[in-house]
């Protein structure tokens, strides 16, 4: 299956800015369907991205975070070539994963 | 010989009347596409004629600068890939969508909507969609919903850079359509007594609410959009029937005669903007 | 025999104005359905012209949920107000038949 999660992290020597685009329905659990019954609710609650194994980006999400979200941010510390670990779990307890060079 | 004379100036004159009376009457697409591009230019001289498919970006600039900036990762993005699959996978008789479209299907969306001279009526890229699933046994998608939204942004896509180039052949009947797309643009309508033109004729660039409005110019070029009120992609079915439920306007059934030719009539005003679709608006 | 006293008069003047300021008698059934009929007529020509407005269909379905309930006073009120809402929504359906053209760009 297709990853959810689509990356873009630029380095230019000195800061790494890195862009990621997530498909996901962050259902609030509040929105009923057509027949009038409630749709579960299904979101991310933690996101994070590993540089190095370490943690540069942790995000604690709840329902109030949009569908398809999109996060922008800057680091210090990487280098271009180097491995960027982007990693999500959901209320479910679904996951995904994706890693990406830092161009 | 005077009365003679006195009768045939009458004639004359009677049929210079009648001729000037109908000259007013017959519609001049081309005439009013002018003044309605000559109306925006001069209303925003610092946009450029292109930018204006880009709606509310064209004239806000913070707007603007949030939206180059998706447009990196647009949220169009999911809904465009489904959209490529869905046209690449064949009907269950094995044709696929390329075989209804000219050119495969590929890079013709700027010709939509269409005049068709057989059936007398207008046809939209939507409805072409819907009637060559039908035609291949397979049922027709909603108009207002994700499938019809995910194919017309990949067709739009392949479409993008690509003057808008609708024609309206000197044929009664396309001319009847195109002043009926006309009438209902300028219609007020709806308990809050708004046309089209109220808002985007009228006060594009200021707020309804929370939104910035978009101008008229261009408006069909960047369709289907991903609106993030919607959290998702929408058609321009979708858009014209809650433009009309939010003027409190009971909305008439999707692809009806009136959508189709003010479909017809707002693409046709937008001729040589490039189109801009899929879009994304707030 | 008791002449009424003052306290009397006043309190037989005060619920003869009432009865005098209020309808004779709560809305009927009967009402209702005169003027949902009336409200329904308009409202179908407001379709025939696809010039229909969403409040006018809200109020005329608040009316029949009154009725059902029972509350004849409620529905009447709402019945005559979409009827209203109707007859509007038809006026400026035949007046904008002409006067959109004003508006367009020139």
């Amino acid at each position: 299956m297709a990853s959810t999660i689509r990356v873009r992290a630029i380095s230019n020597g000195e800061v790494t800015e890195v862009q990621a685009l997530i498909q996901h329905p962050m259902d609030t659990g509040l929105v009923k369907d057509a027949k009038g019954d409630l749709i579960p609710a299904h979101f991310i609650q933690q996101l994070t991205f590993e540089h190095n194994g370490r943690t540069v980006f942790l995000a604690d999400w709840g329902p109030a975070v949009a569908r398809d979200p999109y996060v922008k941010f800057s680091f210090k510390g990487a280098a271009k070539g180097d491995d960027l670990k982007i990693a999500w779990v959901d209320n479910t307890g679904a996951t995904d994963t994706m890693m990406a060079k830092i161009q | 010989m005077r009365v003679r004379l006195q009768s045939g100036l009458a004639a004359l004159a009677l049929a210079i009347f009648i001729q000037t009376a109908s000259a007013a009457d017959t519609p001049d697409p081309a005439a009013d596409a002018k003044a309605f591009r000559d109306y925006f230019v001069k209303k925003f001289p610092k946009v450029k004629l292109e930018d204006f498919v880009n709606g509310p970006y064209s004239l806000n600039e913070d707007m603007r600068r949030q939206w180059e900036e998706k447009e990196q990762f647009p949220p169009y993005e999911f809904a465009l890939e489904a959209g490529k699959e869905m046209f690449a996978t064949p009907f269950r008789n094995g044709k696929t969508y390329a075989d209804c479209f000219p050119n495969g299907g590929i890079g013709i969306r700027q010709n939509y909507p269409y005049f068709d001279e057989k059936e007398g009526k207008v046809v939209t890229l939507e409805l072409a969609l819907n009637r060559c699933r039908e035609a291949n046994g397979e049922a027709p998608y909603s108009y207002v919903k994700d499938e019809m939204a995910s194919l017309t942004a990949y067709m739009a896509f392949t479409s993008r850079g690509k003057p808008m180039d609708i024609k309206v052949p000197n044929d009664p009947r396309a001319l009847a359509a195109y002043e009926n797309g006309k009438r209902y643009f300028y219609t007020r309508r709806g308990q809050l007594n708004f046309s089209c033109a109220s808002c985007h004729v009228q006060s594009p660039g200021e707020r309804i609410r929370a939104e910035t409005l978009a101008p008229a110019l261009g408006i069909m070029n960047a369709l289907p959009i991903y609106r993030s009120e919607w959290s998702g992609m929408g058609t321009t079915s979708r858009r014209l029937v809650t433009c009309n439920s939010q003027t409190r306007a009971v909305p008439l059934d999707t692809q009806s005669d009136e959508y189709r030719d003010l479909e017809y009539f707002l693409s046709y005003m937008s001729n040589g903007l490039p189109i801009s679709g899929p879009g994304a608006r707030p | 025999m008791r002449i009424l006293s003052n306290g009397w008069n006043m309190t037989l003047a005060a619920v003869l104005l009432i009865a005098g300021t209020m309808p004779a008698r709560a809305a009927s059934e009967a009402d209702f359905k005169a003027a949902y009929a009336a409200a329904e007529a308009a409202e179908k020509e407001a379709s025939a012209l696809h010039n229909q407005w969403t409040t006018t269909e809200a109020t005329l379905a608040a009316a029949k949920k009154s009725a059902s309930a029972g509350n004849f006073d409620a529905a009447l009120a709402a019945a005559k107000e979409a009827e209203a809402l109707a007859k509007a929504s038809i006026f400026q359906a035949t007046s904008e038949k002409e006067r959109w053209k004003n508006a367009v760009i020139r």
